[in-house]
Parts: C-alpha cells; structure tokens; sequence
C-alpha cells in the first residue's frame, strides 16, 4: 500500500484576553455495531419499531435472564480493529459498569475496562492535501447501548423504551491527539467512513448509530508538546467531558464553545472542574449534567455470567484477509494508478459507492482522469441539484463511460457533451445512439468548416480588418463558425482554419 | 478499616437503599462485624495467584446474528408497576 | 392415602408404570397433606389446579405408553425459580406480584421429563440465610421437633427440605450459593446435591451470587436425587456457563460398589468446639466407607479456613450487582411516593421496603466491597484466595482422591428465633463446611447419617471431582446403605 506524505496541521490558536491558548480534544466515539439482533438478546437493532416491542425478557432484566453473546458483533469490532491498525487482543472479557438508571433495566451496562477486544491503532485525519493529522487509537471495547428515556410526554413522568437497550456498540477511544473543533469534525467524518467501507457500522448520525463523547481541555502554547514528549498528563489541562454529540456541526460548535468558556475561567483566575456538560444547540452553550454529577462509583467487576472471551489467531487472520480496500490506501491507488490529484482522489473515496462508481467508469472509458472529472463535475453537481445520492444516480457508470469514449474519440466535443449527459440523466438511453439520431456529430471535415469560415469572412469585413489589427480579436470569428454549424464543428479545427484565412 | 455513619450512608446511597438516620450508627457497626471477618484474607499470600474467573474452564458461548426474541411488547409490559402508552413510567428524570 | 406421600420417587414411577397407582391420585394425596401442613410453612403458592391438570396429561400419557423419567412424579418448586404465570418472588417483597411470562430451564425440564408442579416452595429471601427466617412469607419449620420446640429447617431451601421431610412432595427443587440444599437437606434428614457449577442450567433462576448459584434434587434418598437430576440438568444454550456435556444414567451409576474407591478426610474440617456428635457421625461414615472397600486417606486443604471470608466478600459482590434490578421500573413492589419524590427517591424507598434487612445487608456490603479503592484489597484478593481454595481440591483429587467425607453442618437443626440477636457473622459459620465447595464449583451431597442425643438427624457430605455426579452419586448412596437412616418426624402439624 502506498501512503501519500503529509505534514501535521497547526494546533488551533483560541487569542484570550491575555494569551494564546490551545485546545486539546480526545473523542469516545460509540458506533453501533450493524448487525440484525442485539450483543446479548435475540431481539432485533431495527430502528424506529413500536416502543419495548424489540425486546427479550433479558434486555427487560426480567429475573434469571441471561446474557449470551452474539458472534457477529465480535467479528464486526475484530475487523474495525483492523481497519483502523490495531492490535487485536485474543483473550479479553466482560465487566460490569453499575448504575442505576431507568433506561439501564440491569443496573448495569455489560461493558469492557479491564480487557477490551481491540487495542492500540490509529486513525489518519485528512485536513487537506498534504495535512493530516495522525490521531492514536487507546483501544475499542464492546458494549450495551442503554434504552431510551422520553421525558416530553408528560409533565410529571419520564417514559422508557428498551427497544435500543442491549445493541451493540463498539466504544472507540482516542488519545488527546485531536487540536481544533475542525480536527474534531473531520476525525469524526474519517471514522465513520472508515467504519461504511468496513461494514461495521452504518453511521447514521442522525438516528445515533454513531455518536462522540468530546473531551475538551486548553492548555498554554508548548504544553502538548511537553505531554507528547512525555505521556504526563499533568502538562494539559482539566477536561470536561461533552457527552453525546450527534452532529458534526454541533460537535464543532460545542468544541469552540467549550475552549472559550474554559479560557474564560482560567485567565479570571478560576479552576476547571472535571465534569460531564451536555450541549444545548439552541443556545449553542455547554451545561453541566445534574444527573451525572452526583457521586458515581461504577463498581466495575468482571461479569460472573459471561466467560473471558478467547478468540483464535487464525479468525483474525481470516477477517483481516477479508478486509476491504480502507480509504487512504484507495485514495493513494487512485493519485498513483490514475493520476489524480490528492484533492479529486479524496473526493472520490470519500463514500465507498462513489469510489466504486468511478471506478467503474474509468475501467470502461480507459482514461481515469476524464472519468474524475466527468464524475466530480458533471455527475455529482447534478445529483446533488436533486438531492440524490449515487444509489439513485440515473445514468449508470456504462453510459457516463460510453460519453467520457464519445469526447475522447472526438466524436462530441465537451460542450455536445453536457447537452448529452443531460438527455442520459432526464430520459435515458445510449449516448451514442443519442448523438446519431440527433446529429450532434462533430465537424471534423475541414471543406465543410472552410466553407463556413469562407462565409463568415466574407459577410464580416469590418472585423476582419479589426482582427488582422489585433489577432486576439480572431476568436469572435471561432464563435461565429461554432454557431453557424450549431456547435458541431470542431473547435480546434476551427481554430486552425480563421487564423490561416486570417493570415495571422 | 473502619466504617463511619457517613461511610455507610454513602454506601446507601450508592445501593439505593433509603436508610433512616437513626439506623446508621447500627448499620455501620454490622458493616465492621462483617468486614472485620472478611479482614482475614488480607493474612493470605497471593503474591503471583491468578484471580479466579470461571470454576471450570470453558469456551464463552456465542449466538448467529439471528433476530430470534422481540416482539412481546405485553408481555413485556405486563407485570410493570406503571405502564403506559407501550412505555414503562417513571417518576420524572432531570438529566 | 397419605402413605402415598411417602414414596420414594423411584417406587411411584414403579407403581405408575405398573398402574398401581394413577398420577392423580398421587397428586391429590400431596395436595391434601400440603393442605394439612401449613404449620410447616414449605409451600408459599400451591398451584392445585395446574397440579391436577399435569398429573390428567400424565396420567394419558402413561397410559398410551410414553412414560417419561419422571411421568407424574408430583415435585414442589422452590420459589427462586421462575414458574410460567405462577408468582415467583424469590421469597422477597420486592418480587410482589410478579408473575413471569417464561420458565426456569430446570423447572421446563422437569415437567417435560413429566413431573407435576404442586406449588412453590418457602425459602430465604433471595436465597440469603441459613435458616429459612429472611423470608417475606414467614419463617418454614423444620418437620423434626424437639420438646415441641419450633426448629429451622436450614436454608436457604427450607421450604423445600421441609417438604420432602414431611411428605408434602416426593422431591423438590433447591438451589445451592453457599450450602443451601446440603444444610437443609442434613437439618431435616433427607439428601441434597449440588451438582458441579455449571451442570444445571442458570437460565429463568432468580440470580444471587451468579458464579456460585447452582440448581439441584432434595429427596427421599439417593437414587432419587439421580433420578431428579438427569431430568434437570443438560446443556442449556441460554446459560453462558452451562457445561455442554452429555448427562449420564446416573441412576444406572448406582451399584453401591465402592471397592478401590479412595476418599479424602480433610483435616482443616476438624472445627475447634465442634459437637463431639458431630466429630462422632463423621468417624462412623469413614469406617462405614472403609468397610464397603474404600482407602481412606488424610488430606489437607489448607486454605479452608479462608473460604468463609471469601465467600463473603464474592457472594454480597455479585448480588449487590444481581439486585440492581429490582428498581420498581420493569416489575414486582414500587414504593408509593410523596408528593415531590423522583427517581431517585422511588429507588431507594422501594428498595428499603422491598428488600428484607439481610438482603439489605449483604447488598450494601457488596456495594462497598466493590466501591472505588477497595476493589483489589477485597474483591479482586478473594477472587485469588478462590483460586487457592480450588487448588487445594485439585492437588488432592490429583493424588487419586476420589471422594471427599466431611460433616454436612457443625451442628444439627437449631431452634427458630435464635439468629434474632446473634451477629450476622455467627449465622454465616452455619456454611462452613458447605462452601469452600461451591468457590470450587464442585459437586456434593448430604446424606443423613445418623441422629443426635436428642434425635435430630445428621448428615454427613460427600464431594466429588467436577462432572463426576455419577460416581459421587454412587458413593453417597454406598455411605446410605450403610448408615441405614430410615428416620422420619413424628406428624404434629
């Protein structure tokens, strides 16, 4: 695999009132695991399903109910390991975080501490071309989602639903390696598309399929490097903790207020307290979470109903011979095989489809910088005019790549192009076909475009003499000719025609 | 080691078991009797000894990914103390 | 009638097959005496009709010749198991009203195998205590008396060793955290087996201390404890720890030949201030073993002495976990609330009212054990003085032991209303000799043995090597044949 080089971006600089300070993030991102029944239950993930109606009497916590573990959901978490480098730990276990809740019916969620599945890798943050940053993994671990507790309905009770108690979900855990609200988004925006090319999760945001727990502390100009030298946490400041952020957009803003309010504190003098705050979009503040902040004492202990769970060498090495192409090493592939540029290769790989779509199209057109473009330019631009994603993409990857032929052949100029990509993409069809019976053929015939620049010429005698003048005038006569043969005509022989007439 | 009233209303809380006031300086002292009891494992050499995990060895068990439980919504409510609506109520939680 | 009651289960199943007797008929015959013993205080929910209606379907079924195992053998059902639509409180106010829409692995296997559920059986609260007196139904007395001296039963099976001792049932269901079948069992003259951790299915059992908690058979003699847990035990794929192993005939396992057998005798087990009855039954039982053509030896476990602190420390931790569920969200008691009151307040007052003081207890000890800072000084050390304790059995059984002898109880049945002002910690010693085997997962079993000065039966324990019921099995019932306990309570409930 090929990596491209790259350079680490610069930290953000939040100026305060009497220095600069710093911002120092580290992420607990929970990804649901996509697998159709929970981690301990036979019940079904779907979303949306009438309230407590995908529940097994063990998500209830009914009496005696016991949990057993759903293989697939091990496997999922084993390959996000791999994907994101890390070290898969063969022997690990279960333990029991203890809280009450309504919306936790055990008491406790079935989680990792003390053994997590996966241990140490890392994630590469791409900020732009030739900047990313190289964000470390701590590790990843298996765990309970908790229920739903609704608390709008009524104005003296809360309501709880189970349906999502019990699903799995992968916690990833990042270093404070993360320096700016944008690093945050964008690290985000890598995992998760580090996890869709895997499969492992879905990433839908939007129904919390994969959420961050931000921890966010500032520290004076030199400090991170002094941590980074030395592992000693004591050299960055006191974190808070902004739990359950579902938003890229809301994680930034939380970020950047967060820092500020912290920067606030500490140049009055004050002290940070380490605490857990929740993020109110519509006042676009941070808050400190009552409920959390009452002593906790999670009494983790290995769970007496689960065994260690022992995985074998070979699995592994069967899941990591399945993996998928990961995006950096796609990206890299499509700069060297099709020598796109770093930023066109970003965009391609950005969503798996897409990358495949253009894959697709370049094979078949035999020119992978022609197909970039037409995909970028042409197609996405379309299709994000009618808010379609490439799943709905009407015109398929043989048709763009039978156009990219058409250009490339001479056949059509760019310009025909466009107007045939939009009879594929409103109407269908072959864009061969398409141009024949609309005779959109291009004028390669040097007498036919003589005749016509003859022509033009002839009725333009003012501006003949205006361009033998100044020559760059010469191009009113190209349009002419281009009109006059209704854009068939090729430009460059046209070209090459009014400034010999010309005598230029 | 040694459990004060305010230990042990602490533990309390942490068990969410109400206590009376009045009881705690009793259940502090039943705390001691029985931790002083267990006290003696601390005289046990444990130097090197794994903790126990599971009394016979055994391969963790696993399940496919099949849904094969749900889909009970009464008989998951039914012997709830509040239910409503296809939820289980709660006194109000502030987060 | 009620002589019916007073077969073993081994001659019923005789009996029916033979047409003898009809299930029916055995049913009522419980059913009546259960009806003439509530002084006893065994059976907590007796299900009558849904006995009558089991024993109907047994009674057709053995008549079309497909008699099973257990084929209208009428059982009683300790409360800590989950019955389908029959309430199961775990003899806890918390579990009030509780009716589970599901039923216990073992419990489903033992009305598959044929056997007729009579009701549910009294115990401990939530399986926590030695006397059958923490229980939200009223204490179960013991149906042996001395001077008309109300006893107890043991526990935390009371209800269940009360049952079968007084002929309310032919067996019973009892499970076992610390010694709650064997204790039971040696109080009130019957025999009890804890199988091996993991032999019977945890799956539908109210959870107390879960890498402790095993299910097991209380009957009238060994072969009916063979009987009874071929039916309950088996690989169960709801239970995480269940063993996947093929159950054996264990019944066929009886042939009272022990010959080359070796059996252990323990030093560590020599109490200070033990009853010289005690130290006496336990001398006749290596001689009757001895005699039936087994080696003696004197082993050492040398950490036994630690079991008891281990023990709690381990149980009160997991429970402490275990009842965290009972919040008076999903099921069962939900405090009433005053004006004002949140979830906070509706946890802990329905955890207060719901819970008994020695649940209380030990669930708050729990909580402490595994709080912030204590974690390695209590619960990760008694999770290493475990392991300890398990090698010091596989050191003996790897010098050829086959069998270990030991007593049952450091005394026999003690009167009701004595733990009221003992500390906590005494009533705890009750266990001593019962729960290095349960920290160990290994088998063991009661068999009465003998009586005390003042009539009361003793028992003697057996433990064996892991999944070696059958052979434990076979060596009980050569120490059965040979003490020849054939005492009964003389009826005055």
């Amino acid at each position: 695999m090929l990596d491209l080089t790259f350079e680490a971006p610069k930290p953000k600089v939040i100026a305060g009132a009497k220095h600069d300070w710093e911002l120092v993030i580290g992420m607990e991102v929970h990804a649901q695991v996509a697998s159709k029944a929970k981690l301990f239950s036979g019940a079904s993930t779907q979303f949306g399903a009438e309230p407590n109606s995908n529940v097994a009497f063990v998500d209830a916590a009914m009496p005696g109910m016991l949990p057993v573990i759903n293989e697939f959901c091990v496997e999922q978490a084993v390959r996000t390991g791999l994907g994101l480098k890390a070290k898969i730990n063969l022997r690990s276990a279960f333990d029991r975080k203890n809280y009450f809740y309504p919306d936790l019916p055990q008491g406790y969620q079935i989680s990792q501490l003390y053994h997590p599945l996966v241990g140490e890798g890392e994630v590469l943050v791409d900020m732009e071309p030739g900047i990313a940053r190289r964000v470390r993994i701590e590790r990843i671990h298996m765990e309970q989602d908790a229920g739903k507790s609704i608390h709008d309905m009524d104005p003296a009770m809360s309501f709880v639903d189970l349906n999502r108690t019990g699903v799995a979900l992968m916690e990833i855990v990042s270093r404070p390696d993360i320096r700016g609200p944008e690093e945050a988004a964008a690290y985000v925006a890598k995992l998760r598309q580090i996890l869709r090319y895997l499969g492992t999760c879905d990433g839908n945001m939007q129904n919390g399929n994969l959420r961050a727990d931000v921890n966010v502390s500032v520290c004076r100009p030199g400090a991170y490097e002094k941590y980074m030298e030395t592992q000693d946490f004591s050299h960055l400041g006191t974190r808070c903790e902004i739990k359950n952020m579902n938003s890229m957009r809301f994680i930034q803003a939380a970020i950047d207020y967060e820092a500020r309010r912290q920067i606030g504190i500490l140049e009055a003098g004050g002290e940070i307290v380490q605490e857990t705050r929740l993020y109110d979009p519509d006042k676009g503040e941070t808050r400190s979470m009552r409920s959390k902040e009452e002593a906790h004492d999670y009494r983790y202990f290995p769970d007496p109903d689960l065994l260690p769970l022992e995985i074998e060498q070979a699995w592994v090495d069967d899941i990591a011979a399945n993996l998928p192409e990961l995006p950096d090493a796609k990206k890299a592939r499509f700069v060297t095989e099709f020598g796109l540029s770093e930023y066109d290769a970003s965009v391609l790989t950005a969503d798996l489809a897409n990358a495949a779509y253009f894959e697709a199209v370049a094979a078949e057109a035999g020119d992978g910088k022609m197909a970039a473009n037409w995909v970028i330019n042409e197609l996405f631009g379309r299709l994000k005019k009618d808010d379609r994603g490439i799943e709905d993409s009407p015109v398929a990857p043989g048709q763009l790549a039978a156009l990219v032929g058409l250009i490339k052949k001479g056949d059509i100029s760019g310009k025909i192009a466009k107007d045939v990509f939009e009879i594929v993409y409103t109407e269908g069809g072959d864009p061969a076909k398409i141009v024949e019976e609309k005779g959109l053929k291009q004028v390669t015939d040097t007498g036919a475009i003589e005749a016509a620049v003859d022509e033009v010429i002839a009725a333009n005698p003012a501006q003949v003499e205006k361009a033998q003048a100044n020559p760059k005038l010469a191009g009113w006569f190209v349009g002419q000719v281009m009109k006059a043969t209704g854009g068939k005509a090729n430009p460059k022989a046209v070209n090459e025609i009014v400034t010999a007439k010309l005598g230029l | 080691m040694s459990i004060d009233e305010k230990t042990a209303a602490h533990v309390a809380k942490l068990a969410r078991i109400r206590v009376d006031d009045a009881r705690l300086p009793e259940l502090a002292q039943e705390f001691n009797t029985i931790l002083g009891f267990i006290e003696q494992l601390s005289e046990v050499d444990v130097e090197g000894v794994e903790p126990m995990v599971s009394v016979e060895p055994m391969r963790l068990k696993r399940r496919a990914d099949l849904v094969t439980d749900g889909n009970q919504q009464a008989k998951v409510l039914s012997n709830a103390p509040d239910a409503r609506e296809g939820f289980f109520a709660v006194p109000k939680v502030v987060e | 009638m009620s002589e019916l009651t007073k077969m073993t289960i081994a001659a019923a199943r005789d009996a029916l097959g033979k047409g003898e007797v009809t299930s029916l008929e055995l049913t009522e015959a419980c059913l009546t005496a259960i009806d003439g013993a509530d002084a006893l205080g065994a059976f907590v929910h007796k299900t009558p009709d849904l006995a009558r209606e089991m024993a109907a379907a047994a009674d057709a079924r053995i008549k079309a010749g497909e008699a099973d195992k257990l084929t209208g053998i009428p059982l009683g059902i300790k409360d800590l198991f989950c019955t389908k639509g029959v309430p199961s409180q775990a003899a806890s106010r918390i579990l009030e009203g509780f009716r589970p829409e599901y039923e216990s692995t073992v419990s489903q296997k033992l009305f598959d195998a044929g056997a007729v559920m009579l009701g549910k059986l009294n115990m401990d609260e939530f399986a926590m205590g030695s006397s059958n007196e923490t229980s939200v139904y009223g204490n179960a007395v013991n149906p042996w008396r001395v001077n008309g001296q109300d006893l107890t039963p043991g526990g935390s099976s009371g209800g269940s060793a009360a049952a079968v001792a007084a002929d309310l049932c032919l067996g019973a269901t009892g499970t076992d955290t610390g010694g709650s079948i064997r204790q039971p069992a040696a109080f009130t003259g019957i025999t009890g087996l804890k199988p091996t951790y993991g032999r019977c299915s945890r799956w539908g059992i109210v959870a107390f201390a879960s890498s402790l908690d095993q299910a097991g058979p209380m009957a009238k003699d060994v072969r009916d404890c063979a009987i009874m847990l071929e039916a309950m035990c088996g690989h169960d794929p709801k239970d995480s720890t269940s063993a996947d192993l093929e159950v054996p005939d264990f019944e066929a396992m009886l042939t009272g030949d022990i010959r080359g057998k070796t059996i252990g005798i323990p030093r560590e087990y020599r109490m200070d201030g033990m009853p010289a009855e005690i130290e006496a039954l336990w001398a006749e039982g290596r001689k009757m073993l001895q005699d039936a053509g087994a080696k003696i030896v004197d082993i050492s476990l040398p950490h036994t002495k630690y079991a008891l602190p281990t023990y709690y420390v381990i149980a009160p931790a997991e429970a402490s976990s275990n009842l965290a569920r009972y919040d008076g969200v999903r099921f069962g008691h939900r405090a009433k609330l005053s004006q004002g009151d949140g979830i906070t307040e509706m946890y802990e007052k329905t955890r207060a009212e719901g819970f008994g003081p020695e649940v209380q207890r030990r669930v708050m000890i729990g909580t402490y054990v595994l709080s912030a800072g204590f974690y390695d000084a209590y619960y990760n050390r008694a999770r290493k003085v475990r392991t300890l304790i398990k090698r010091d059995f596989e050191d003996a059984f790897a010098q050829g032991v086959d069998a270990i002898l030991t007593p049952a109880t450091p005394s026999a049945a003690f009167p009701l209303g004595q733990s009221d002002d003992a500390d906590p910690v005494a009533m705890y010693l009750n266990d001593v000799f019962t729960v290095t085997v349960n920290l160990a997962g290994l088998p063991g079993i009661a068999v009465p043995a003998g009586q005390d000065g003042q009539g009361l039966p003793l028992g003697l324990q057996l433990i064996g090597r892991p999944w070696e019921e059958g052979d434990l099995l076979n060596t009980a019932y050569a120490l059965e044949r040979a003490a020849g306990f054939v005492g009964k309570p003389e009826k005055w409930w």
